[in-house]
């Protein structure tokens, strides 16, 4: 936590000086060493939790309660980035974002939690401004305390490596993702056209500037090499509205179907599994899970996992 | 009414104009509403009579009311309402006040430069073609400067300060980022902004009088116009201090006369006669009928140099350039080096055709500016060399947003026409083109539908590739929009493994059809 913060103190340092003429570009040296890894000293009452019949803000209630609470994730004073998938232009009922009372739900989690600050930001496929209002995650992330940040101008992004990958050997991660105390992925579930599926993994996509590395360097492969760099504290994958088709951006409502479920878990593996079984297909069929499975990031059988089923409503 | 008013009046419409006209073009965040694009640019001279030729329409008339307060009260549209004028009196002032020079004093027209250019963009225009005009339009002149030198550098300075802000955990300004800049499409702007400032500082309005087929125009139309600067023999005193205000350099005082064609009616030298004896008058007082100043030999021609200078560096540039050279590059994939068969650029929604669009488009860059994905953007020679820095769709840099139909709300001329949201997903500018030995899936037998991920149609699918979990995209060109999405996404760079090739008239693509969803919804948990 301290060095955490001497680092940050050093990065405000460093950068005051480029001003407004550089603008553009703030090149701010080495991030690579700021993570310690810290393999959370918390014990975790279960391995995955799944939830399904509630609203989406209510069944993140009840999940996040019945691992501890956002206590365990969130100390005081902790600065957190949310990563909601924002990529399209959409309102909330096509399901090409992550459901805005859920990611509105957490910032308040983490508020009460005592967070300092709560950052939310995605690197838009649409245009960002249109996909922060029209997905209605600005809105509720505003009235819910958290700030939005924008994902829109590579000077927000900066070089790291990732020797643990196959593929991607360095990406510009965004700034918030560095600097955060915590980090929290919050994808929605879809169909994906390219990778089957698009469900936490393929999320972190939205927190490096250049995609379309990814696509011509063996997609799945650098999907799973991105989490060996770094993997979020906490998982909540909305499925919710789940567009089945079409995706990751879809055609129409028609295209989507309302299965309010919800998973949640540190493993960001586990998590891909669980969803994947909940759209109706065997993590095998998903090929980035294996290779991450393969890399040593997570496990994708469930069936060894202590596994928290609530339903509510029933 | 104290005349010496008439000046302060002339500055607050002219300080107003300028100001919102700059907002305008520089407005990156769209703070601005479309619609008031429309009630700021509605006195534009060659927007608004082009935009009549197109539609007949009330909100076209603008250039009549111009040429009928021309015809009352001389070149009002030069000093109070025109921007690139405006934006040179900004620069002579300057250049009066830090003493670069120290008076104006009499020149004669330059009538051997002015009509000949005025002539050359009347033989451009029957041929068919803008090209001239939109080098010479003040109005388009100004938007480009605006939106392609001058915005971009607010961008930088917005960057600065969003980055400083960000620091103390405020978030309103944001960083945006920087598209980039290649000098061939900003090499027009500077030249103008450089001939514009440079001539302003050193002979006043002489862009204007000398260049500017508009000025021209409103000139021939200022002679005959019935309220007129004229000097009252009988109390001047010859002191000369009208003539060193005179911008227009048009005010000839040995023998007491105005050359009106040249009047800008920016009102200063009222301002500065102390004896009250230049004055602003109606045909019921006329007391001397000032004739023009015919033209006789050449002064010193700066401008003359400058406009020489211009078709040079036109030259360079058509010799030294040929397409433009695309985004990032990916030089492992020789895929990517293999030219696509484009046979048409493409056109933004709402420009009906090729021709429709190239025939009407100033290049004034207002829809580039308001484009907030930024697709649209100045041509070099998309359009052949006479359409260069009409704007197209540059799919290498972004893609056209679905929802959004901006470009036509604000285009002032009518080249591009306002159209609805809804007519706007089935308006087809281009179709999609795949060639699948050039897609990674094919070449390299892994994952991508990176251009079927962007497709708001589904026009590009992903199908089904070989017996694995592959997927390899298919297109439906039938419905196709021509957004560019696909183009913009494709990891092959730079000539893409599917691309939107334009339509010489745009189209109306079917509907996507949509099937429901069958639902089968289980109880238990699946695992």
């Amino acid at each position: 936590m301290k060095v955490k913060a001497m680092k940050r103190r050093d990065f405000l340092r460093n950068s005051a000086g480029f001003g407004i003429l550089s603008g553009a570009a703030l090149s701010l040296g080495n991030y690579d060493a700021i993570f310690a890894k810290d393999a959370g000293s918390f014990q975790m009452p279960y391995d995955l939790v799944a939830i399904k019949g509630g609203e989406a803000a209510a069944m993140f209630d009840k999940g996040i309660a019945s691992l501890g609470g956002m206590k365990q994730f969130v100390k005081p004073n902790q600065s957190v980035v949310i990563k909601p998938n924002i990529g399209w232009d959409v309102p909330p009922e096509r399901a090409g974002n992550t459901n805005p009372d859920l990611v509105a739900r957490i910032v308040e989690q983490c508020k009460m939690a005592g967070a300092k600050s709560v950052y939310v930001f995605d690197n838009t496929l649409s245009e960002a401004t249109r996909c922060y209002e029209l997905s209605g995650i600005e809105s509720a992330v505003k009235k819910a305390g958290g700030t939005m940040v924008s994902g829109k101008s590579e000077s927000y992004y900066h070089q790291v490596s990732i020797p643990g990958g196959k593929r991607l050997k360095t990406a510009k991660v965004h700034e918030l993702i560095l600097e955060s105390d915590v980090f929290i992925n919050v994808p929605v579930l879809k169909n994906h056209g390219g990778t089957t599926l698009s469900i936490a993994m393929k999320n972190l996509m939205g927190v490096v500037w250049d995609r379309r590395f990814w696509h011509s360097n063996d997609l799945h492969q650098c999907i799973a090499d991105f989490p060996t760099y770094r993997k979020p504290d906490l998982n909540i994958v909305d499925g919710y509205r789940v567009m089945k088709r079409n995706g990751p951006r879809g055609v129409s409502v028609a295209d989507v179907m309302t299965m309010k479920y919800q998973l949640i878990s540190k493993d960001i593996v586990a998590v891909d599994a669980a969803s994947a079984k909940v759209f109706g297909l065997d993590p095998k069929q998903v090929k980035y899970i294996g290779l991450a499975e393969q890399a040593g990031i997570g496990k994708s059988n469930i069936e060894g996992m202590k596994v928290n089923r609530i339903t509510i409503g029933a | 009414m104290k005349q010496r008013s008439l000046r302060i009046l002339r500055i607050i419409f002219a300080v107003l104009f300028l100001f919102l006209t700059s907002v305008l073009f520089v407005d990156f965040r769209e703070l601005v509403p479309p619609v008031w694009a429309d009630r700021i640019l509605f006195l534009q001279f060659v927007p608004s009579l082009i935009r009549f030729i197109t539609i007949p329409a009330l909100v076209a008339t603008g250039f009549i009311i111009i040429l009928l307060i021309t015809a009352m009260f001389g070149r009002v549209y030069c000093s109070a309402i025109c921007p690139l004028g405006i934006f040179q009196d900004v620069f002579s002032r300057i250049s009066i006040k830090i003493r670069l020079i120290k008076r104006y004093k009499y020149k004669k027209a330059l009538d051997y430069l002015r009509y000949p250019l005025l002539a050359l963009v009347a033989i451009f225009l029957l041929y068919g073609s803008l090209f001239m005009l939109n080098l010479l339009d003040p109005y388009s002149s100004f938007g480009r400067v605006f939106s392609d030198l001058v915005r971009p550098g607010i961008i930088v300075v917005n960057n600065g300060f969003a980055g400083l802000l960000e620091k103390f955990n405020h978030y309103f300004l944001y960083r945006v980022n920087l598209q980039l800049i290649t000098w061939h499409t900003v090499l027009v702007p500077i030249i103008t902004v450089m001939t514009v400032i440079g001539l302003s500082l050193l002979y006043g309005r002489l862009y204007c009088n000398a260049i500017c087929p508009v000025g021209t125009v409103l000139g021939l139309l200022s002679r005959i116009s019935v309220f007129r600067i004229k000097m009252n023999s009988a109390t001047c005193t010859k002191c000369g201090k009208c003539s060193f205000a005179c911008k227009s350099s048009c005010i000839n005082v040995k023998n007491m006369k105005v050359d009106f064609s040249r009047c800008v009616a920016c009102y200063d030298c009222i301002s500065v006669c102390p004896e009250n004896s230049i004055r602003y008058e109606g045909p019921f007082r006329q007391k001397n009928y000032i004739s023009r100043t015919s033209p006789v030999s050449a002064p010193r021609s700066a401008s003359k140099r400058d406009f020489i200078g211009k078709i040079v560096l036109y030259g360079m540039a058509l010799t030294g350039i040929s397409k433009k050279a695309l985004g990032v590059t990916d030089t492992d994939r020789p895929a990517g080096k293999i030219p696509n068969d484009v046979h048409y650029p493409v056109t933004p929604p709402g420009s009906v055709s090729l021709k429709h669009f190239t025939d009407r488009c100033t290049a004034c860059h207002l829809c580039v500016t308001v484009c907030p994905t930024g697709v649209l953007q100045p041509s070099f020679l998309q359009y052949g060399f006479t359409g260069m820095m009409q704007p197209h769709m540059d799919y290498s840099v972004e893609y056209c947003n679905f929802e959004c139909v901006k470009c036509g709300e604000v285009c002032p001329t009518g080249a591009i026409l306002p159209i609805t949201v809804e007519d706007k997903k089935l308006e087809q500018n281009g179709q999609v083109n795949f060639i699948l030995e050039k897609c990674i899936v094919y070449t390299d037998n892994t994952a991508c539908g990176s251009c079927s991920e962007h497709c708001p149609t589904q026009a590009v699918k992903m199908v089904p590739y070989k017996d694995t979990t592959l997927t390899i995209p298919e297109i439906d060109k039938e419905i196709c929009i021509g957004c560019g999405a696909c183009e913009f996404a494709c990891p092959v760079k730079p000539h893409t493994s599917i691309f939107v090739d334009g339509n010489a008239i745009h189209q109306v693509a079917k509907k996507p059809e949509i099937e429901e969803l069958k639902v089968e919804s289980e109880d238990a948990f699946p695992f």
